[in-house]
């Protein structure tokens, strides 16, 4: 795994610091690191380059040297333009025609969540206040509209779904009904097209005509890589994007494409997708997003993952006992367990802030060393477990066959669980201690 | 962790040259120094190819500079063409219809394409000869199950479904239950898209895997990844954890008719040894293709 970029900024300026001075051609090369950063990050290289420059505009090289921390400063410029980038403090939310019903038009590629994402969009705005309105005029993949209407209707929201087998014609209906029954907001999912495709995007803009949005959302996957350029341009010159919706953010996609987009577009992103659910919809956060595709550290997504994944009483229960000095080995398992279920450990690991400084992290062996822990322990007896003081030489022995391990790895995982409990009295027992200790695990270091 | 650290080194290593297409790099006819391969580096990063495959790319540029150098810009593409293709060369670890029936499994992260490749696959069969029963085993997405059974009526093959929000699982017992018993040559089985970090929707996949077994044994036989041509680096993130879940043998990258280029499923060929069986070029049934390494190698280092 590759170091962090706050690593790695450092030690450009710590090798020079070594000799009194900072120069420019520090700073030349502490840029250079951010820009292999966006790179592994998905985002497109010409859009790195634009970027750069205009981080060089703004920051001259003599005022990063003159600061305390040039890593610091690198960053913080860098980050400031990617904030800037992805729409910085644009208000969330939908904007609204001066006359009802506003339309919200979502276009994309096949597949990027158009139709999840008018759904999810609906619900949001029905839970402020709004009545909006969904019509999916995809008469393209089989069982789209048929999709929409399931996904909407169990929302409780209203879904239009006329007779009528051409998209125009439905988005006039669903126009007809919407002023008719008084909704204030309607919702046009599109069919996937490809931005190459002419016919298509003449459709496109033919619909856009038709129903006069007042948003025009372009939906994208945030797996996407380098072609997140071409696809966000090419959609926006033909049919005048007002803003982009990013998908798939609940996976471990680095998110580059945002910038990408945001950056040939000009346009911010608006909300992230961050699940297939009805509810898993929030308002973008460029300064997190900045965080992600930076490989700053995740905290909030990390917690949030932890969240979900840590059992709630387990969590608790944990606490206690680590406040009656209880800790047994089957809680340091459960404990390891938790920690595997997080995910990948270099995923975890690459959204802890701080771990990326443990140097020598080697994730394939952290895995396996997870892995033996778990079945060393799965070998003892339960009174084992609980009372690791009865673990004599013959047992240790047993317990080595029992789980294909050698005496050496059951004496060291001996050693680390004592290690870790003493920590763990340490940490106290807040109810962080879990997530803490997670960050502690003696195998990750 | 020898590769990361070689690599580590190459990146690090980066000059201050500009990125620059392939195309614009070699047309001056310029020596292959140092520079001008950080620059090719640059290049196929950009066509998402990946860092460990760009990094095996250049050592072959390197090595072969000199024939490069007076070749100029056809006997790069070449050169790179040659290398991606026989990287991408591997041979078929399965033979289809071998067994009755012939379970296949298809997996992915979410809208990458399969509910579409199993039809385009299922008419395939059909054309072949073969009796197909294709299984809804995605039960949880909105109208997943509809979506296939147009395909499979448009494939003309038996269409198995459960209730929304069955355990797919069952779906699949009482498919190849069906399949077994009414002889049908192949089974096709639609799963439903997840990301590759959701554990327990990963540890489901296991577990069909297991259920097909018990029921058919070797059963699936097949089990495809899809990949969306338009991913980036998370490609491989992908392909790596659908293959601990579920040792997949194949992979199938859709969307090719767009303008991505895919490179990164060379990555993930490299990573797990499996070819690429079929390429996804368009919406309607015939789009799907067998998959040709010279063809796709070309395409991503450009010239004829
Ligand atoms: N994990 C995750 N999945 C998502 C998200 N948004 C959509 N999906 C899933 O992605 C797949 C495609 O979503 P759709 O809404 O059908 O995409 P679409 O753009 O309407 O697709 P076409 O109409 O075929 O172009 C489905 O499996 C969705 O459940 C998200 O934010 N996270
Ligand atoms: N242009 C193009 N579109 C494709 C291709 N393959 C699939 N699609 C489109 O991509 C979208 C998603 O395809 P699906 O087959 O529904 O994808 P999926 O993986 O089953 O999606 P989920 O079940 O929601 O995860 C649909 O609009 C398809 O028509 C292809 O090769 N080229
Ligand atoms: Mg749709
Ligand atoms: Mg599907």
């Amino acid at each position: 795994m590759f170091e962090t970029l706050s690593e790695r900024l450092q030690a450009v300026f710590r090798s020079l610091r070594g000799q009194g001075l900072l120069s420019e051609a520090q700073v030349e090369a502490a840029f250079r690191e951010v820009r292999l950063a966006l790179l592994e990050a998905d985002v497109h290289f010409r859009v790195v380059k634009q970027l750069l420059e205009r981080v060089r505009a703004r920051a001259s090289g003599q005022e990063i040297l003159k600061s305390l921390n040039p890593d610091q400063a690198v960053l913080r410029v860098v980050r400031d333009e990617m904030v800037e980038l992805l729409g910085g403090d644009d208000v969330p939310g939908i904007q609204t025609a001066s006359r009802p019903p506003s339309v919200v038009l979502l276009a994309g590629l096949q597949g990027s969540g158009k139709t999840t994402t008018a759904a999810k969009l609906g619900r949001w705005l029905a839970d402020r206040g709004s009545h909006p309105l969904l019509v999916s005029t995809d008469v393209q993949r089989p069982a789209a509209r048929e999709q929409l209407r399931t996904i909407g209707t169990r929302a409780g929201l209203k879904v239009h779904h006329p007779d009528e087998s051409d998209a125009p014609a439905i988005l006039r209906s669903a126009l007809a009904e919407a002023g008719a029954v008084g909704h204030d907001v309607v919702l046009v999912d599109t069919a996937g097209r490809l931005h190459i495709d002419d016919a298509l995007m003449e459709e496109l803009a033919g619909l856009r005509d038709a129903a006069e949005p007042s948003e025009v959302l372009y939906v994208a996957d945030a797996l996407t890589g380098q072609d997140a350029v071409r696809s966000a341009e090419e959609f926006h010159r033909r049919i005048g994007i007002t803003g982009i919706v990013l998908t798939k953010l609940d996976g471990d996609s680095r998110g580059g494409a945002a910038l990408s987009a945001a950056a040939v577009t000009g346009r911010p992103v608006k909300f992230a997708g961050l699940g297939e659910t009805i509810e898993a919809l929030e308002p973008f956060e460029p300064a997190r997003m900045v965080s992600r595709i930076l490989g700053l550290g995740d905290v909030l997504g990390l917690i949030a993952r932890a969240e979900e994944t840590v059992e709630k009483e387990q969590a608790e229960e944990l606490v206690r006992k680590i406040r009656r000095s209880e800790f047994s080995l089957e809680d340091y398992r459960d404990q390891m367990r938790q920690l595997r279920k997080l995910g990948p450990l270099d995923q975890v690991l690459s959204m802890m802030p701080g771990m990326g400084s443990l140097k020598g992290v080697d994730v394939e062996r952290g895995e396996e060393e997870l892995r033996r822990s778990i079945a060393i322990i799965d070998s003892m007896t339960v009174k084992e477990r609980l009372e690791p003081s009865v673990i004599n030489g013959s047992r240790r022995k047993r317990i080595a066959r029992g789980s294909g391990n050698t005496v050496q790895d059951v004496n060291r995982l001996l050693r680390q669980f004592a290690q870790t409990r003493k920590l763990m009295k340490g940490l106290g027992a807040g109810p962080k201690a879990m997530k803490r200790l997670a960050a502690r695990m003696p195998q990750l270091r | 962790m020898a590769l990361g650290d070689r690599l580590r080194g190459g990146l690090s290593r980066t000059r201050e040259v500009l990125t620059m297409p392939l195309e614009d790099l070699v047309r001056g006819r310029r020596p292959l120094d140092a520079a001008a391969l950080e620059s090719v580096e640059e290049a196929l990063l950009a066509a998402d190819m990946g860092l460990p495959a760009v990094e095996e790319a250049l050592e072959v540029l390197a090595a072969r500079s000199g024939e490069i150098a007076s070749g100029g810009l056809p006997a790069m593409q070449a050169v790179l063409g040659d290398q991606i293709r026989s990287a991408l060369e591997r041979p078929d670890r399965v033979e289809p219809f071998s067994e009755r029936p012939w379970v296949v499994f298809v997996v992915g992260v979410n809208g990458s394409g399969k509910t579409t490749t199993i039809g385009k696959l299922a008419a395939k069969w059909r054309d072949g000869g073969r009796s197909v029963l294709v299984c809804a085993a995605d039960t949880f997405r909105a109208a997943a199950a509809e979506q296939l059974e147009v395909w499979a009526d448009r494939a003309g093959a038996e269409f198995h479904r459960g209730a929304e929000g069955a355990d797919p699982s069952a779906v699949l017992t009482d498919a190849l239950r069906a399949a077994r018993a009414r002889g049908h040559d192949a089974v096709l089985v639609d799963t439903a898209g997840r990301l590759h970090t959701r554990t327990n929707l990963m540890a489901e996949l296991a577990k069909m895997t297991r259920v097909a077994d018990r029921e058919i044994p070797g059963a699936p036989h097949e089990t495809l990844l899809v990949l969306d041509a338009t991913v980036g680096s998370n490609g491989l993130n992908q392909g790596r954890e659908f293959a601990k879940a579920g040792g997949v043998n194949g992979l199938v990258l859709t969307k090719l008719d767009g303008t991505a280029r895919g490179g990164v499923a060379v990555a993930v060929v490299r990573e797990l040894g499996v070819p690429i069986r079929y390429v996804g070029v368009g919406e309607d049934v015939e789009d799907l293709l067998p998959f040709d390494a010279g063809a796709f190698a070309r395409s991503l280092v450009g010239g004829e």
